[in-house]
């Protein structure tokens, strides 16, 4: 493994290092560059990764509590943890279920789409939709998504089978197995599904993609990677120029670092990245990095998720088999007639037996609540993932009550619910429930919102600088050499589960970096 | 039915074990971090009960100290544990195992030690012998009251959703419920479920294959 010095200016510093952070860790090393990329986590391998569900996840997430307000069904159910993410070597991409829709059109244009919606901050993106399907279709090879470039579907499993055909007895015409970056077969050095289940506590045949076992080793082969784990950025510094020139880190001894670098690439998690900038104020910049707009951390997306079991008088033994394997795209389309604008995805789900009470159902307890967990063997699963709406006020701050253990204060994430999410959220339990009850389910369980696993918005793509944080390459408007590289650049959500969506502008963004420097510009 | 048997023997001992350990809390239960955070070993002097049992099914006996509370607690924590998740069939054993996590953080912390020991007390030995409808009435009352305050029942809210939370997190956290409720685990060490009933269910239609894909050779 390469190291590099702590003074050495040409290196480039990535922060983060899963969809967004890794990639373009791999994209730059690929390319010559010498990379720092620094974890805040540890590094796990296929080995490594606890079956246990309760200890997987111990392993994997970051833990750390924050702060919280608003209206959102976390705040009163996990004070403590808003967003569901990793702090590992490959991010999320260890825990994530691999679904890889791309976003829609119209979601790239959903202030035109969706007109005037009174108390949301919607905007169009800054690009293309044909620019970005261009992404869409490079990173759909990188990861082997199946159902796309001859990639056979996932076979159906028992919980996809009771979807199927409810969703074609209530009409539905677009439902499959999912677009998965999940091996149907055997592939570039990634293991077969063989179906185990645990997509989410990290998958011992690597057949899931993620940058821990794909594009990290890859840029470590390189011989320009030097991976920093048990590595936590606290700040972002700059030069007289108003140029970022360095970072503030923690080492795995808890001592303070600081590394020079050409130019930065922030890829933290649109929470923590969101927190890195504002930590990051100085005389230049009072209100935070790249913050001149006051838009870093607003617009913070996370999409309206909520589950709805079925429950039959028969065994579905959902938890065998890949967890997300399954999709209805029928109501991904904008039709005000439903009462709402944006749309949204149903997604097959499945939740082992320790986390269904936690993080599956609503709040409850005495006989109700034990008859459901006593249904397990015949419970089918449905995840909503709807688009939800971005607003000034829903945003990632730092907290006042609360500091972490270097005595910088945790992030605050502020969150209401716009009408419309609302109105979303109930037209799709409705809709889940139908295609439930047309095969014969006798109850329907609907969840509470579950703490956020898709995180985005706070860093968002705009035209003009006043109403966004970066360019349309996911550069600052306020700091050139410093570029933002997850899922804090979408200028919406939309409904589409981000990671595609991340690694896509990532790829893109790096193809940027690469024609910028040629050209003399970085 | 021998590898059964040793697989049972070997989780309860784990788990009894386990529940003095240091735990990650689960998504959702935060609530409860701060005393799990703290949950670490510190001695406490003396067995303040003993919860046995036979495991049904297996004949197998079962014992679990208790360092905190005593017998008459333990006994009113094990009502509440089964008014909160009450499971007809599930073996006492997995109730215990709650019981034993809350004892211990109870030893770990003084704050949780003086929350759970006023709860108890406050619900009384009659609580363990009240029926059913009664012991939920008691539960939704202590559930609406506020944190523990001299005016309210003792232990108020904070007490009914220590345990709660408590429940949730180990009830359905241990292969005596995972057998019960038929959830069935890790199959990498087995080859996964590609083989073992993934796609078994027989009572819909099969899916045909454009929607869906061929099983891998």
């Amino acid at each position: 493994m390469s190291r590099f010095d702590l003074t050495d200016g040409d290196v480039v510093v990535v922060i983060g290092s899963g969809a967004g952070g890794g990639t373009m860790a791999h994209e730059l090393t690929r390319r010559g560059l010498k990379v720092v990329l620094f974890e805040a986590g540890r590094r796990q391998t296929l080995a490594s990764f606890s079956q246990n569900p309760s200890e997987a996840y111990g392993q994997l997430t970051w833990l750390e509590p924050r702060t919280q307000s608003g209206s959102w069904d976390p705040v009163k159910n996990s004070p403590n943890q808003p967003a569901w993410h990793c702090k590992t070597v490959g991010g999320t991409t260890v825990h994530w279920t691999g679904a890889t829709p791309r976003l829609q059109r119209y979601e790239m244009q959903a202030r035109t789409a969706y007109g005037d919606v009174p108390g949301t901050s919607l905007a169009d993106w800054p690009i293309e939709y044909e620019e970005l399907k261009r992404w869409y279709q490079v990173a759909e090879k990188r990861l082997c998504v199946t159902r796309r470039n001859g990639n056979p579907g996932m076979p159906a499993s028992n919980n996809f089978k009771v979807m199927y055909n409810g969703a074609r007895r209530i009409g539905y015409k677009r439902v499959h197995t999912n677009y998965l970056a999940i091996n149907s077969r055997a592939q570039d050095g990634r293991g077969l599904c063989i179906q185990q289940g645990f997509c989410l506590q990290g998958c011992k045949t690597a057949a899931k993609w993620s940058t821990l076992y794909t594009e990290i080793p890859r840029a470590e082969a390189t011989g320009n990677l030097d991976l920093r784990t048990e590595c936590f950025v606290t700040r972002i510094e700059h030069d007289a120029a108003g140029r970022a020139n360095g970072v503030v880190y923690r080492d795995a001894a808890g001592l303070e670092q600081r590394q020079k670098a050409r130019f930065i690439c922030v890829a933290g998690n649109a929470v923590e990245t969101a927190r890195l900038l504002l930590l990051s104020e100085s005389a230049r910049f009072p209100r935070g990095l790249a913050n001149s707009s006051d838009q870093v951390g607003r617009n913070y997306c996370h999409h309206l998720t909520a589950f709805v079991w079925g429950i039959f008088d028969q065994p579905v033994h959902a938890t065998r088999g890949v967890v997300l394997g399954g999709v209805v795209e029928d109501e991904n389309v904008h039709d005000p007639r439903r009462g709402f604008v944006g749309g949204y995805h149903l997604e097959l789900a499945s939740m082992d037996l320790p986390t269904l009470p936690l993080v599956g159902l609503g709040y409850g307890w005495g006989r109700e609540f034990a008859s459901i967990m006593d249904n397990f063997r015949n419970m089918a699963g449905i995840l909503i993932n709807g688009e939800d709406m971005p607003r000034p006020d829903n945003r990632i701050t730092l907290s006042k009550s609360l500091k972490d253990a270097y005595g910088l204060p945790v992030a605050h994430v502020n969150c209401d619910e716009h009408p419309n999410d609302v109105a979303l959220r109930r037209h799709a339990q409705r809709q889940a429930q139908k295609l439930y009850e047309s095969v014969g389910a006798k109850r329907t369980v609907l969840s509470a919102s579950p703490p956020a696993t898709h995180q985005m918005g706070t860093a968002r793509m705009s035209a003009d600088p006043q109403h966004g944080v970066t360019n349309p390459h996911g550069r600052t408007h306020d700091v050139s050499n410093l570029f933002i590289s997850d899922g804090s650049v979408q200028t919406t959500a939309g409904a589409a589960n981000p990671t595609l969506t991340i690694v896509s502008l990532v790829l893109r963004q790096a193809d940027h970096i690469s024609r910028e420097i040629t050209a003399g510009r970085l | 039915m021998g590898e059964k048997q040793h697989h049972d023997e070997h989780t309860l001992t784990e788990f009894s074990m386990k529940s003095t350990r240091e735990q990650p809390a689960m998504p959702g239960a935060n609530p409860l971090a701060e005393s799990v955070a703290s949950g670490r070993r510190r001695f406490v002097q003396g067995v303040t009960a003993v919860l046995s049992g036979v495991v049904l099914g297996l004949g197998r006996a079962w014992a679990i100290d208790m360092h905190v509370f005593s017998a008459d607690q333990s006994a009113t924590l094990l009502a509440m544990i089964h008014t909160i998740a009450p499971h007809d069939g599930l073996d006492e054993a997995a109730y215990a195992l709650v019981a034993a996590a809350l004892d211990a953080d109870a030893a770990a912390s003084a704050q949780t030690r003086e929350l759970m020991t006023a709860g108890l007390t406050g619900l009384g030995l009659e609580f363990a012998r009240a029926d059913e409808d009664v012991r939920v009435a008691k539960l939704k009352a202590l559930e609406a009251a506020p944190p523990q305050t001299a005016a309210g029942p003792p232990g108020g809210a904070g007490f009914f959703q220590a345990v709660r939370i408590k429940t949730l997190l180990v009830l359905y956290n241990n292969p005596i419920a995972w057998t019960h409720f038929g959830y069935e685990g890790e199959a990498f060490s087995k080859g996964g479920y590609l083989l073992r009933g993934f796609n078994d269910l027989k009572w819909l239609p099969e899916v045909p294959l454009d929607a869906s894909g061929p099983m891998p050779v």
